[in-house]
């Protein structure tokens, strides 16, 4: 676990100039960065409290303040939350560049969590997309270490 | 115990979707003097000053300091506060609890935003989490899409009533003289307008303004300095529940969570104040409603009726001028919204109507008002301001 | 001002680089800390005070980052922009005004994972200013050589300075630099900013420090040591370097003035004990000294040279080691007040005072010492 207490993720920020920074992962998510790209596995973490599952991994469950270090995989499979379609521009913050739209935005129960997910759904017609609907994570065949080693979640 | 506390003077300017005439500096200092001249008061008269507005949107460090020649703190006691959407509320309880301390008498409360200068939702995304949130987050639009989306799923609330406060507060706007946005439109006009961000339409959305607003907050030992009455702050309470937005929980119809901050706030701020009928007991209420689907869930987490009840609340006519308890007399947020300032302005109109000098936007014989202030990670501010000294 | 106390303190130890750590993680170390210090959990906490900065961090709304780990959840909780003695008294307002008998006040910081340059470029005005390259350094340079010309302080007087308080930090377990200097080694330091050199000049770090303040009655049933606030003031000069004095330092005399008042302070010199100051460069300790009224105007050089600032000497100023041996921006200013309660306590440890019953507490907001901010803290009610 060497390795994994070290990610740092290098970020620009900032409204009118490059603002770089360089920001831990911590130790849990260095966990979730590295399981995600070397074995395809999602991370969690459960309190010793109440016992719920928090994904990504971070030390303290809010509601209990008590810290975390019981690490558990989750599925990459779920079920749909919410979502959204987004469909105006913007810039993103972290190249500085338009942000390609549209592309639907995923809130997603993994099975095994008790908090939610964040990422992307590959439709983009919100007609077709129903709440609950069953989902699974696809992965980029080269992962460098990151959310998007995730490319999106698609229903099945 | 602390001192009671009273809006004593209020400034508001003029707002619009792009202020050239003016630099961040010169718009606070517009909005200061207004206030100023509204209390009868001097520079001199203030103990000291807050501020408040969020950093990325103008690209500032040190607001407080950088805007000392505008904002009337020049040797004086300073102080910067920030929580994002909801500064302007933050901004009006941390001059509450200078007052209230006993540490000052008269304090400057400003809230203002130049929106025009940054890429609004570029600036909100850096808000969330480097790492586990920006990759995929768009911003306030698409992160409020989500909870309307499940709140249609769950309680079979449709856009169109939705867009029912969309129209309501527009049409308020229109009796409200510092209003950006003045435009008579239809629930047909706002379901024709283009999807931001599905469901959210760009009818649903508020504006991106440039504006500010200053606030006098008075101790009650010095009320009689004024020439206005006062307008009391009864209480003040907030929570500021996630760091994670992943942990946000938008609630199911039969769970135990709808909107968790705004309701722990409420129960907090409520037993404080004995309210148990908001919609009976509150005269009025200027809520920070970012689009047009809060203000029907969110009157459900407010208590002003149960889970679902929102589209029937509405339509039963309660929450416009001239109902149990009107909301946003002002236009609201769906009509002004230069962000540090935007909770601030619920503060100032609530008083405004406390001190029963709210011109053609007046509710009659308006005593208890309730605002809100909304941000950051769906969090939740909270005042309430009487007409009598509590 | 009705009677608060300090009854807990906790800070983290000062890094230049803590990796494995997110700001929740030192977050979550200071409170813990603090709570234990205080002997309370995090439910007899009423509410809590953040303190955060959205450029340091890179983040628009930084508190959102240390929720959780500062145990806000389901609490009333905002947040001061600033340097960490505004920060906390936002918290004794809050104390103050009659909703709460305990304030948790936290702050972090983590200099390593952003650019310090390109952060204090960002306080200046961004069409007249920030072009030119001006940060921290160059405005504090500029005041320093208005300052120094001036009186005629000596750059080894401010190297003084530099081995006074990397020594004393040697003696602090969690200060970031600590060193044995001389004169010399600092003066041979690179030239950074004309006269400011390598060593006259604050390291940024990454920590995090909170403190838990109570009401009167609350803060005896707490603990048996607190620690009373009796007097506190802060002041904003003008902002343009132009605009100002920088040899003089207005709003510091004006804060120092506030807080003497309140605390019944007449001549500082004979009843103050010990002062942390917010000295991020070597100039600013005889300069705030001299502001804070404990010697004449242009006598701090000489005040420094006669040892009299050093621990063990009759005023110990920054015996924690200061600004000068650790930086986490804004923590800065709350570990100068925990500093001065742990010194009153007689809880400092190897860098304890003699008899410290009195201390002052320094902070400072904006670029050149725009913004002061000084606490009178005592060991009796």
């Amino acid at each position: 676990m060497t390795d994994s207490e070290k990610i740092c993720i290098d970020v620009l920020s900032g409204p009118d100039e490059e603002q770089p920074f360089h920001y831990a992962a911590g130790v849990y998510g260095s966990v979730f960065i590295n399981e995600l790209r070397d074995n395809k596995r999602l991370m969690g973490i459960k309190c010793p409290k109440c016992g719920k599952v928090y994904v990504p991994p971070r030390r303290v469950c809010p509601p209990c303040f008590v810290e975390m270090t019981e690490l558990v995989e989750v599925s990459s499979e779920g079920s749909l939350y919410s979502f959204s379609v987004v469909s105006f521009g913007f810039l993103d913050p972290a190249t500085g560049k338009e942000k390609p739209v549209p592309y639907t935005y995923a809130v997603i129960d993994l099975d095994g969590a008790d908090n939610r997910f964040l990422h992307f759904l590959d439709e983009t017609d919100h007609n077709k997309i129903k709440i609950n609907a069953r989902v699974k994570a696809i992965f980029e065949e080269e992962r460098t270490g990151g959310l998007l080693d995730i490319k999106h979640f698609t229903m099945v | 115990m602390g001192k009671k506390v009273a809006v004593t003077g209020v400034g508001i300017t003029k707002q619009s979707s792009v202020r050239h005439d003016v630099n961040g500096v010169e718009i606070i200092n517009e909005a200061v003097r207004a206030a100023l001249e509204d209390a009868d008061m001097n520079r001199a008269d203030i103990d000291a000053v807050v501020i408040g507005n969020m950093d990325h949107f103008e690209g500032i460090n040190y607001v407080e300091a950088w805007s000392i020649d505008g904002n009337g703190g020049l040797m004086k006691p300073t102080m910067k506060v920030t929580t994002g959407g909801c500064t302007g509320s933050t901004v009006a309880m941390a001059a509450y609890y200078h007052v209230a301390s006993g540490l000052f008498n008269k304090v400057l409360a400003i809230g203002w935003e130049k929106n025009s200068e940054s890429d609004t939702t570029g600036a909100i995304t850096t808000a969330f989490d480097a790492i586990w949130d920006r990759p995929v987050f768009a911003g306030a639009v698409a992160g409020l899409a989500v909870e309307a989306a499940l709140y249609m799923h769950e309680t079979g609330a449709t856009e169109e009533d939705a867009a029912y406060v969309a129209v309501r507060d527009r049409k308020h706007a229109l009796n409200n003289p510092f209003a950006h946005l003045h435009i008579n439109l239809t629930i047909k006009d706002i379901m024709d307008s283009p999807y931001l961000s599905w469901p959210v339409k760009m009818g649903d959305m508020c504006p991106r303004t440039d504006g500010a607003c200053a606030l006098i907050f008075s101790s009650e030992d010095v009320v009689d300095d004024f020439p206005m009455p006062p307008a009391w702050v009864v209480a003040v309470a907030n929570r500021h529940m996630y760091t994670y937005t992943a942990d946000a929980d938008f609630g199911s119809i039969d769970g135990p969570y709808w909107m968790t901050s705004l309701e722990a706030a409420s129960k907090d701020i409520y037993s404080r104040v004995g309210i148990s009928d908001p919609l009976n007991q509150f005269d009025m209420a200027e809520l920070y409603l970012p689009y047009s689907f809060a203000g029907v869930k969110w009157m459900e987490a407010l208590g002003f009726t149960g889970r679902g009840g929102g589209p029937e609340l509405l339509r039963s006519g309660a929450t416009d001028m001239g109902g149990k308890c009107p909301v946003n007399p002002s236009g609201g947020v769906l009509s002004s919204n230069p962000i540090g300032a935007t909770a601030l302005l619920r503060v100032a109109d609530a008083a405004l109507q406390m001190q029963a000098r709210a011109g053609a936007r007046q509710v009659p014989d308006a005593k208890l008002a309730l605002c809100t202030g909304f941000g950051g990670c769906y969090w939740s501010d909270m005042l309430i301001l009487s007409k009598d000294k509590p | 001002m009705q009677p608060v106390a300090i009854v807990g303190v906790g800070q983290t130890k000062v890094e230049a680089n803590k990796i494995r750590e997110r700001f929740e993680d030192m977050v979550f170390e200071a409170t813990n800390k603090a709570l234990a210090d205080a002997g309370m959990t995090i439910d007899q906490i009423d509410n809590v005070t953040t303190i955060s900065n959205d450029f340091w961090d890179g983040r628009t709304i930084s508190s959102m980052a240390i929720n959780d780990a500062c145990g806000s959840y389901d609490k009333n909780v905002s947040t001061a922009e600033g340097d960490g003695t505004f920060g906390a008294i936002y918290g004794l307002m809050r104390t103050l005004a009659g909703t709460f008998e305990t304030t948790l006040v936290v702050a972090h910081h983590k200099g390593s994972e952003s650019v310090m340059r390109l952060i204090t470029n960002a306080m200046f005005d961004p069409i007249f200013e920030r072009s030119m390259g001006i940060d921290a350094i160059a405005s504090a340079a500029l005041q320093a050589g208005s300052y120094m010309r001036k009186y005629g302080i000596s750059e080894e007087q401010c190297a003084m300075v530099s081995v006074k308080n990397h020594g004393n930090a040697k003696k602090n377990p969690y200060a970031q630099l600590a060193m044995d200097l001389t004169v010399e080694e600092v003066m041979r330091s690179e030239m950074l900013s004309d006269p400011i050199k390598k060593l006259d000049c604050c390291p940024i770090g990454d920590g995090a420090a909170a403190l838990i303040l109570a009401t009167g009655e609350r803060a005896k049933k707490i603990t048996e040591k607190p620690v009373w606030v009796k007097g506190v003031g802060y002041c904003c000069d003008s902002y343009h370097l132009g605009y100002r004095d920088l040899a003089g330092c207005d709003a510091l005399v004006a804060a120092a003035k506030q807080a003497y008042t309140m605390a019944g302070i007449v001549d500082p010199r004979k009843e103050i004990d010990l002062v942390e100051l917010h000295d991020a460069f070597t100039y600013q300790e005889p300069f705030w000294l001299e502001g804070m009224g404990f010697c004449e105007r242009g006598e701090g050089g000489k005040l420094t040279e006669s040892g009299k600032t050093a621990l063990g000497s009759e005023l110990p100023v920054s015996a924690s080691g200061g600004c000068l041996s650790s930086n986490p921006v804004l923590v800065a200013g709350l570990v100068r007040i925990i500093e001065c309660a742990l010194q009153i306590r007689g809880d400092a440890g190897e860098h304890q005072a003699d008899g410290v019953k009195t201390a002052l507490a320094h902070g400072v907001n904006g670029p050149a010492g725009q913004s002061h901010c000084c606490w009178i803290l005592g060991g009796e009610a």
